[in-house]
């Protein structure tokens, strides 16, 4: 299986669309969680996020900063990720190329979703990497002193932003696999994420009290449950305490492994066209 | 010993279709094994089966005497149903990440782009490449793991004719060196100059299998006279009636070649002229046009 793993690593350190993916993730991080909010409260404009002021932006926040993006906008990226991982060796064809060659099915699978999982540890250590960077900055340009979060609380984070990255990650490999495409997989990903997930939270869930349960099992509720948790602002789409913080890490990890076992479930039982 | 290729009862349904039918196939340690059939006939299918990615619905396989599993492809390359490859990875990249899955040393890679001679543009991105480009490097990729057994379904796709020329020769080189060749190809010239054996595959069925010679059928002598209607007279006295046919206004006759000099004689004596007497063997796609006409009949 390393050798699978070497060849999923050196195939995603060479494709041009994962780095493409990195640095909108990053960008996007940076625009939402720190310029946009920062632009806002220097010009002193009301919005979301500006209620919470100055200190929101500041170092200690980090933790926080950095979480709230992966329920949904982070977590879509990542789960394009996912899905162009798996997806592109039914595009391109190669799945029999690298299935001659002689692995078996599940070394080759393994070796994809331990690369996923180091892809998506380095999306989170990036983001907090630039957030980081951006709220000394912030510090800096409002000579405000610069406090960091906790070590234990700063690998906390870091920890549970790998876990939502990774179970949305395996939700893109999962869809790859039952669909065997590219397009389609990133299209029913994305509109679960972005339009479904949304909808239930901001309209089914509060006229029916038996969706409302239903949402407490949900990846997504428990995502942003999760990201609450450790401080993620309320204000940012998708973060909402709907379940405890233990509770959400735990249903996180749940999905996680089913969307994986799931996957591998599909890709063992099925021809290779 | 071992053979390189068994398979028995194989068999795959898609639903109402049957893509492959109750095959027996078996393929010698060594030889250049041709796998012929028109499109559509099973072969892709049939190579899918023996390399794990589609799973049969019925029969057996055996490869190197495994049967599948893991580890049962450590010592076959396979180019299946054309190339396949990373449009963003050069060549060489590509080769050395499909290395890494086999576990064949790095080494290779170089070595096997000399012998499909592709070395010189190994540097550049695979999506760029040409046809024939993408078919030499899929050749590369199934030599990878110096293979005892390598299985090729039409290798020469998209080849010019030097290419194709090539192509031929690296197999032919191959087999001469011990490794075993399954080559699947619907292009008869391309099986009847490279293999030692044959198998004619329709509709899912092997229909016959043999030596190329053993599917020739035995030489005729082809005569050219006149006048053919006292040619083919005499030709009876001499021969019997069911060894002598009119072809396109020519003589067969079903008899050993070095009788040619008595039979020209015989004729001459009866008043015949002989323009033209000379050994004529079938060729592989009159044989092949004959069978799969045949096996159509048959199932109609």
């Amino acid at each position: 299986m390393s050798g699978s793993f070497q060849a999923e690593l050196v195939k995603l350190v060479r494709r041009p669309a994962a780095w493409l993916l990195l640095v909108i993730a990053l960008a996007l991080a940076v625009l939402f969680t720190y310029v946009f909010p920062y632009a806002g409260y220097a010009a002193g404009t009301a919005g979301p996020n500006a209620a919470r002021g100055l200190p929101a932006l500041l170092p200690d926040q980090l933790v926080g900063n950095s979480l709230g993006g992966l329920p949904v906008f982070l977590g879509a990226i990542v789960l394009i990720l996912g899905v162009l991982v798996v997806g592109g060796e039914y595009g391109w064809g190669t799945w029999k190329t690298v299935l001659s060659q002689g692995p078996s099915r599940l070394a080759v699978y393994a070796g994809k979703l331990l690369a996923l999982a180091v892809a998506t540890l380095v999306v989170v250590l990036a983001v907090f990497g630039v957030g980081a960077v951006s709220s000394v900055l912030v510090a800096a340009a409002e000579a405000q002193p610069v406090h960091w979060p906790g070590l234990g609380d700063l690998l906390t984070g870091i920890g549970a932003g790998w876990l939502i990255a990774t179970m949305w990650a395996m939700l893109g490999v999962v869809l790859a696999v039952a669909l065997r495409a590219v397009a389609l997989p990133v299209g029913l990903g994305l509109v679960w994420m972005l339009a479904v997930q949304n909808l239930l939270t901001a309209i089914a869930a509060p006229l029916l009290d038996w969706v409302a349960q239903v949402q407490k099992g949900l990846p997504g509720p428990n995502a942003g449950s999760l990201a609450a948790a450790l401080g993620a602002s309320s204000d940012t789409p998708g973060v909402l305490a709907t379940v405890g913080g233990g509770q959400a890490a735990t249903v996180v990890a749940g999905y996680l492994v089913a969307f994986a076992v799931v996957g591998a479930a599909l890709l063992r039982r099925r021809d290779i066209d | 010993m071992n053979l390189p290729v068994q398979t028995e009862g194989l068999t795959k349904r898609y639903g109402d279709l049957t893509a492959v039918r109750d095959l027996d196939l078996t393929v010698r340690a060594g030889e250049v094994y041709g796998f012929l059939g028109p499109n559509g006939a099973g072969k892709t299918t049939t190579l899918r089966m023996l390399l794990g990615l589609v799973r049969p619905t019925a029969g057996t396989v055996r490869l190197l005497g495994r049967p599948p599993g893991a580890g049962q492809l450590a010592q076959v390359g396979a180019l299946i149903e054309g190339p396949a490859f990373y449009p963003y990875l050069s060549g060489r990249e590509n080769l050395r990440v499909l290395a890494r899955y086999a576990g064949a040393p790095a080494g290779r890679v170089p070595l096997v782009l000399d012998l499909v001679d592709l070395a010189d543009r190994a540097g550049d991105r695979y999506a760029g490449y040409s046809l024939g480009m993408k078919q030499r490097l899929g050749v590369a990729a199934a030599l990878l793991k110096d293979p005892r057994l390598l299985i090729l379904d039409e290798p020469t796709n998209g080849l010019d004719p030097a290419g194709t020329a090539d192509m031929r020769q690296l197999i032919r080189r191959l087999g001469a060196a011990g490794c075993t060749v399954l080559l699947s190809s619907h292009l008869l010239g391309e099986v009847e100059q490279v293999c030692d054996r044959v198998g004619v595959v329709s509709r899912g069925r092997l229909i016959a299998e043999g030596s190329v010679a053993d599917l020739r059928g035995t030489a005729v002598l082809r005569v050219l006279a006149e006048p053919l209607d006292g040619a083919a007279e005499r030709a009876r006295d001499l021969l019997g009636a069911d060894r002598v046919r009119v072809v396109d206004g020519a003589l067969e006759l079903t008899v050993e070649p070095d009788r040619a000099a008595w039979l020209n004689t015989e004729l001459v004596r009866a008043g015949v002229a002989v323009r033209e007497l000379r050994p004529h063997e079938r060729d592989l796609e009159q044989v092949f046009f004959e069978l799969i006409g045949k096996e159509t009949a048959d199932v109609r």
